[in-house]
């Protein structure tokens, strides 16, 4: 009571007010320093991405700008006489006007003309001239760089690869995630142990005798190795669902069960439907591993013609090195795909992520 | 006869062909893509063999060639270990700052959260390319920056031995938003009582992090340090690009990866490759318990719950 009483005693004075209101400041100082830093990095990460879209719009010519801008700006030209000179801005006498530079005299000096009236010249010092140019869009590339080499072709193969890699993954994961999550025998648990332990297996090492036997099985050059092992699940992929089925009670499946229902047809109507929003991250993260994954295609995949976009895009880098704006352009047609599936279910992705990260 | 034998069956055998049923598929793939492999792989790892003739035994002999008398493997090992020794603790410095920032209220959280994540859904070959470009004394974007705001000349990077990893490095940070993801999360996970707790005593910022939040992220800390680890042996795809297969100017980006797939399908040395990845198994697994053993000295669990 006495406390009380004399906390009462003690008016909340101006100092505790103007504390709390300085602590706010603080904070929202640190808060607009961290802000700004934050933009500067997003900015940062968004350059690389900039840089491939522009580049990738580029005409050979327009490549040779150095610094190259970020914009694909091309030098105005006119025609002067039949012939086509750069447009300047000149000053003359505090007057801005265009003219083109038709004629480079020694000690960086230029003769300039009107291009209206040609007989108008000027000789004036080229570098304190600026000159006109405007952007100039090249999306002729993609076409170009598609058909360069049989990026349809490899398109293809992905696609193949990626989709019905991602079913085996969904149906096999699913199957030994149940098979780990509702049956309880001590032999499970030890293989349990056993499956997780071969997340930290290096796939070097299993990786020469796999492809001897994909060889020795005629496989190596067709889409099979990259395929078949994906429907006889992996550890990652069943350790993600199998935690998200552990957290679904069990009461649902003994109202299915004490229905008449089969484990497996408990599976297919009470836990997948629920377990959708594992199911999906599982998808996406195949779908990331298989489009971009290049170490496996490169290994089992030979011929031309059997390629993935991954070993393609790595082989056309390699050939056509000078182009580097059609390069860039197939580049970007790589990275389309997973950048759009990313805005379309980030939802998704983060929570994976947060899920093998945290409680891998 | 086949009615009769399952009506023996207990209710608990029943369960257990359930659930044999069920992991099949991963435990036929185990042997025939792990196990077996594994086995193989060690046999074939004593023994001379280019995939088209019968492996001949040769017992330790491709061990011994690997640290006795090949100092390539040497090299690989130390340009993985100097991208390892630069990258991780940069990887790990930054990441962590900036999910310490992002974590500070800070006004459209998802959009950057987006974009530092961006481009770890890219990684790989189209990456490495970019990069290689943008690096580039020729077209690149970054020597002519260096030189404009720092007057500072660049290097060749990828094509000058000294800067080819540095390089590398500074690509490897554009891709720490992965991590930033999950250092989020660990921090948005810390209870606000520990932090009132700690205002209560009288703790500062500093001492709130120093005391709280950083004890609390020691467990995300860790893993990603042991993923870090891993996965500069496991480095490849990048150096790969970067120089078409080879390694690079004076084979400054061999990593100890490229090197055993050089060996394994350019030189057609399957026996020394086999012996090549054991030792990354060894190394890989030695690296492992390393971290796992030291970390009850500097990671913190939350009681037994934490704990895997």
């Amino acid at each position: 009571m006495a406390s009380i009483e004399a906390q009462r005693m003690q008016p909340p004075t101006t100092v505790t007010h103007s504390r709390l209101q300085s602590m706010r400041l603080q904070s929202l100082a640190g808060r607009t320093i961290a802000t700004l830093v934050i933009a500067t990095g997003a900015l940062i990460i968004l350059i690389p991405f900039l840089f491939m879209i522009s580049t990738s719009l580029k005409s050979k010519n327009q490549l040779r700008a150095v610094p190259p801008p970020l914009i694909p700006w091309e030098t105005t030209m006119v025609e002067v006489a039949g012939k086509r000179e750069p447009l300047y801005r000149v000053t003359i006498d505090g007057e801005t006007r265009e003219m083109a530079l038709v004629k480079n005299q020694p000690g960086g000096m230029g003769v300039f003309v009107d291009p209206v009236d040609p007989e108008q010249s000027v000789t004036l010092k080229i570098a304190e001239q600026t000159p006109v140019r405007h952007i100039e869009l090249h999306p002729e590339n993609y076409a170009e760089a598609m058909t360069a080499v049989p990026f349809p072709r490899y398109l293809l193969n992905t696609l193949i690869v990626t989709f019905v890699g991602m079913t085996g993954v969904l149906l096999s994961c699913t199957l030994v995630a149940y098979g780990f999550s509702r049956f309880r025998a001590p032999w499970l648990n030890w293989l349990f142990i056993v499956l997780l332990s071969t997340i930290m297996l290096p796939r070097q090492v299993t990786l020469i005798p796999v492809y001897v036997l994909f060889q020795r099985l005629g496989w190596v050059d067709t889409l099979l190795p990259l395929i078949v092992p994906t429907f006889f699940a992996n550890a990652y992929d069943v350790f993600l669902i199998r935690q998200f089925l552990m957290t679904i009670p069990l009461e649902m499946d003994d109202a299915a069960k004490i229905d008449g229902a089969s484990p497996l047809q408990t599976l297919w109507h009470v836990l997948v439907p629920q377990a959708m929003p594992v199911i999906v991250t599982v998808a996406i993260f195949h779908f990331l591993y298989a489009w971009n994954d290049f170490y496996e295609p490169l290994i089992f995949l030979h011929s031309r013609h059997n390629w993935t976009m991954a070993v393609g895009l790595q082989t056309f880098n390699a050939l056509y090195a000078v182009n580097t704006h059609l390069i860039m352009a197939a580049s970007v047609v790589m990275v389309i795909p997973p950048v759009l599936l990313f805005f379309l279910a980030q939802r998704y992705f983060i929570q994976g992520v947060v899920i093998s990260g945290v409680k891998g | 006869m086949q009615l009769l034998r399952r009506r023996r069956l207990t209710l608990a055998q029943k369960e257990d062909l359930w659930a044999l049923f069920f992991i099949a598929p991963w435990l036929i793939g185990f042997v025939i893509f792990t196990a077996g492999p594994m086995l193989f792989s060690f046999f074939f790892s004593l023994t001379r063999y280019n995939i088209v003739d019968a492996p001949i035994f040769i017992g330790f002999e491709n061990y011994v060639r690997a640290f006795g008398r090949d100092p390539l493997f040497w090299h690989s090992l130390r340009v993985t270990l100097y991208y390892g020794a630069l990258s991780l603790p940069l990887g790990l410095i930054v990441g962590f700052g900036l999910s310490l920032l992002l974590n500070q209220q800070v006004p459209l959280l998802s959009l950057w959260r987006t974009i530092y994540f961006l481009p770890s859904v890219i990684a790989g070959v189209a990456v490495a390319i970019v990069w290689s470009r943008i690096f580039s004394p020729q077209v690149g974007i970054l020597n002519p920056f260096l030189e404009r705001t720092f007057g500072i000349k660049g290097p060749g990077w990828f094509t000058d031995p000294n800067w080819a990893i540095p390089g590398l490095v500074i690509m490897s940070l554009w891709g720490v938003g992965g991590g930033v993801i999950i250092y989020l999360a660990g921090l948005q996970g810390i209870p606000t009582s520990l932090y009132d707790a700690a205002r209560v005593d009288g703790a500062n910022a500093l001492q709130r992090f120093r005391y709280v939040t950083l004890p609390m992220m020691t467990p995300v800390l860790f893993y990603m340090l042991v993923l870090g680890l891993i996965g500069a042996f496991q480095y490849f795809t990048e150096a790969y690009v970067i120089s078409g297969g080879g390694g690079g100017p004076q084979r400054a980006t061999l990593f100890y990866n490229l090197y055993l797939y050089q060996n394994a399908f350019k030189f057609n040395e399957m026996g020394y490759a086999s012996a090549l990845a054991w030792v990354l198994f060894l190394i890989v697994l030695a690296l492992t318990l390393l971290v796992f053993r030291s970390s009850a000295l500097w990671v913190y669990y939350e009681g037994e719950v934490r704990k895997r």
